[in-house]
């Protein structure tokens, strides 16, 4: 060959539309600051060092892994960074710096780099951890006892406690507006439903995230709130006060969303979605928790590969090939 | 390239480039000083061939290049073979590659005029293997086993690729005189052209059940034209004679007609050639001329680091060379500049879904490429529905993670045939 330019050689398709991990973690967090800065506005300097701490603990855990593991370096993508966010936002502002790191380092070792790193995990990291923390010390994700020192103006009671332990008369004082304006106790990022519900839709409309999943799952939850309301409405709270308070939004839209650990066909993601909402108004009503939607989502995580299995007849099936 | 728009929540709706693009002058290479012909050549015929070193050649001879009954092709010049030798291509397909260094002037060879005029068209068409726009014309005269139905496809399969749009509006006098010669050769009851919305004017005028197809990538892959042509499903690497079909390119049939209409063998192939920013540029150029010459007579540099495509952008495949001669089926040539190449990566699978929903054959991709990526082919086409795939390339175009899924798919098929071809002469 006389010439020696060298061209790059590779097998088709030779388009690609520019999606990435990282472009999606970096939309992942985008959509999630409205609620963060409500979060930092109303709590402060501890809530902005729980994030931090948690933000950079799981991403620090990740590198200290990704060497150990003798694998690619890959806190690039920020996938780590975003479950830092995350686990961060789900906590109360005062949580101790150990619970942060425990939680954090949690989040990344035994809900992801385990089972091979991003995309391997059954179940979703930020859950995970919170589950960890809710079985292993219940004051620090007792709301109630969390930010017994807060006064921020609102009612400061965690509106579940109140739900479960003084009856759904008591809840009723929560009124619907206050609790889509964030004017609730509970985690940082957690509260503020508007903007977890715009940073949802944003994330909705980009495709970062599949409307079928977050749609399903608020449906199971308000039918599902709906059913146990018009049974016994003295003692089961209506489906709006279930879909705002609580982890309700951010399970719909951060949580029950995560790629790996939820279905990709389209009855398989309905099925998950509805799950996920009736086990936990389930959990909520009838169960030993006051929040159902960790370990709602968590227990809908494990179906995944099963549900998964439903789907669409592939082209050409039971054609001889060749 | 087409990214991903801002708001994006469903199937990437790619399109093909139709009116407009085709709207345009063809422009003729000028004959090169050497050309190659490739012929594909299965296993045994490697290496052994007729034609020596040195030999002369006129301008359409059929130069036998295997010793068997079948396997030869047509000189598209005249002048003098410099070189014999085996080329492996895609997918290890071996071929004979024979260069010829050309003379100006054509001297032409008048063995398939003779055998026309005396022999009639049947006789004279036996000559003839493969056609500018078809690499193989064997099955559409294969007395033993008659098509039933010949699909035309007036629509080229890859985007940005719009040869056989232009055949069709530009060609339409030989296309019909094709359409003619074709059902008298093939003995096909029922031949179907199918052309986009925008030919539809065109493609009345033409002997055939008229078909319009949809302009939304992959509607022209031939599994799916067959199936909205004909309703029979069929997949990739079927043997199409089985079920009584064939698909044609509306190019190959205008060179059909011309070949009877004028006696000689057809010398030109169509081609689009898609410059670094996209721009499409209809050319004619001989069978056999270096894709370097096509690229210089347009003025388009290569540098370090670009990528050669023959083909499109989804389905085409890259090239090391530009000595890397037109073939008879290379319907478009596309350059692309470094900056613009996205490398694939050896990152795992997030399970983000994108390429199950986007799959036009419903494969659930992110599995199937969890059983690749780890070299279990079998399990992959028994669980995975690997071949299901139609070959369109729209997994790895939607990819987060950027794993050459095509690639994988490719391979696994590839992988399985082998085994299989081994089984078989085990016995």
């Amino acid at each position: 060959m006389d010439n020696q330019k060298l061209f790059v050689s590779s097998h088709a398709p030779y388009w690609h539309n520019g999606s990435s991990l990282s472009a999606k973690s970096y939309n992942i967090m985008l959509a999630a600051l409205p609620a963060v800065i409500m979060g930092i506005s109303q709590y402060g300097a501890p809530a902005l060092g729980v994030i931090g701490l948690s933000v950079s603990v799981a991403m620090i855990t990740e590198l200290i892994m990704n060497v150990l593991m003798k694998r690619q370096v890959s806190i690039g993508n920020c996938n780590a960074a975003v479950i830092g966010l995350l686990f961060a936002m789900m906590l109360p502002a005062a949580t101790p710096w150990w619970a942060v790191l425990t939680g954090a380092v949690v989040a990344i070792v035994l809900g992801k780099e385990v089972f091979g790193g991003t995309g391997a995990n059954p179940f979703n990291p930020v859950l995970v951890a919170i589950a960890l923390l809710m079985l292993s010390w219940q004051g620090i994700m007792n709301f109630d006892e969390a930010l017994a020192n807060y006064d921020l103006g609102f009612i400061m009671n965690y509106p579940l406690a109140t739900l479960k332990y003084f009856g759904v008369s008591a809840a009723s004082e929560f009124s619907a507006f206050d609790l889509l304006m964030g004017r609730q106790s509970g985690g940082i990022g957690a509260t503020f439903g508007l903007g977890l519900i715009i940073g949802g839709i944003y994330l909705i409309l980009r495709g970062m995230i599949r409307w079928e999943v977050s749609v399903s799952f608020l449906a199971g939850i308000f039918v599902t709130a709906l059913l146990f309301n018009a049974a016994d409405p003295e003692k089961y709270a209506t489906p709006i006060f279930h879909l705002l308070t609580g982890y309700t939004l951010i399970g719909a839209f951060f949580l029950a969303t995560e790629d790996s650990s939820s279905p990709v066909n389209l009855v398989p993601m309905l099925i998950y979605g509805v799950g996920a909402g009736f086990l936990t108004v389930l959990i909520r009503n009838i169960g030993a928790f006051v929040d159902g939607v960790v370990f709602a989502i968590l227990l809908m995580n494990v179906a995944s590969p099963l549900l998964d299995k439903i789907r669409p007849k592939a082209f050409g099936k039971g054609i001889e090939h060749a | 390239m087409i990214k991903r728009p801002f708001f994006s929540f469903g199937k990437p709706g790619l399109r093909y480039s139709t009116a407009n693009e085709i709207d345009q002058d063809v422009r003729e290479i000028a004959i090169s000083e050497k050309i190659t012909l490739l012929l594909k050549t299965k296993g045994g015929d490697q290496g052994i061939s007729p034609i020596a070193k040195g030999k002369k050649v006129k301008t359409g001879e059929r130069l036998a290049l295997t010793l068997g009954k079948r396997g030869s092709l047509t000189s598209t010049a005249t002048g003098k073979v410099v070189d014999v030798s085996p080329f492996t291509g895609y997918a290890g397909q071996s071929y004979l590659s024979l260069v010829i260094e050309t003379e100006k002037q054509d001297i032409w060879d008048d063995t398939f005029k003779k055998i026309l005029d005396e022999k009639g068209p049947a006789e004279a068409f036996s000559l003839i293997e493969s056609l500018p726009g078809i690499a193989d014309l064997t099955p559409f005269a294969n007395p033993e086993n008659k098509l039933k139905t010949i699909i035309i496809s007036g629509f080229d399969g890859d985007l940005l690729t719009v040869t056989n749009q232009f055949i069709v509006k530009t060609e339409t006098g030989p296309l019909a005189e094709g359409v003619k010669y074709l059902k008298k050769i093939s003995g096909a009851d029922r031949i179907i052209l199918a052309v986009p919305p925008s030919l539809g004017a065109e493609a009345a005028g033409i002997e055939a059940e008229v078909k319009v197809i949809g302009p939304a990538y992959p509607n022209a892959l031939p599994s799916l034209l067959i199936e909205s042509a004909t309703g029979v499903r069929t997949l990739p690497g079927m043997d199409l004679g089985k079920v009584g079909i064939g698909v044609i390119s509306a190019e190959a049939v205008a060179a059909l007609g011309n070949l009877f209409a004028q006696g000689t063998t057809p010398l030109y192939k169509v081609l689009t050639v898609i410059d670094k920013n996209e721009r499409l540029a209809i050319i004619r150029a001989r069978i056999g001329t270096p894709a370097k010459e096509i690229l210089a007579a347009l003025n388009i540099e290569t540098g370090q680091g670009d990528r050669l495509v023959f083909g499109g952008p989804m389905f085409g495949q890259a090239v090391y060379s530009e000595e890397m001669p037109v073939q008879a089926d290379t319907d478009a040539i596309m350059i692309q500049d470094s900056a613009q190449i996205v490398p694939s990566s050896g990152d795992p699978c997030i399970n983000c879904g994108e390429c199950v929903r986007a799959c036009p054959a419903n494969v659930p991709v992110n599995m199937l490429i969890r059983y690749l990526e780890n070299g279990l082919y079998d399990e992959a086409a028994r669980d995975y529905d690997l071949f299901s795939c139609i070959e369109c390339g729209i997994c790895g175009y939607v990819c987060e993670m950027r794993i050459p899924i095509f690639h994988y798919i490719m391979l696994g098929k590839h992988e399985i045939a082998l085994t299989e071809a081994l089984e078989e002469s085990n016995g």
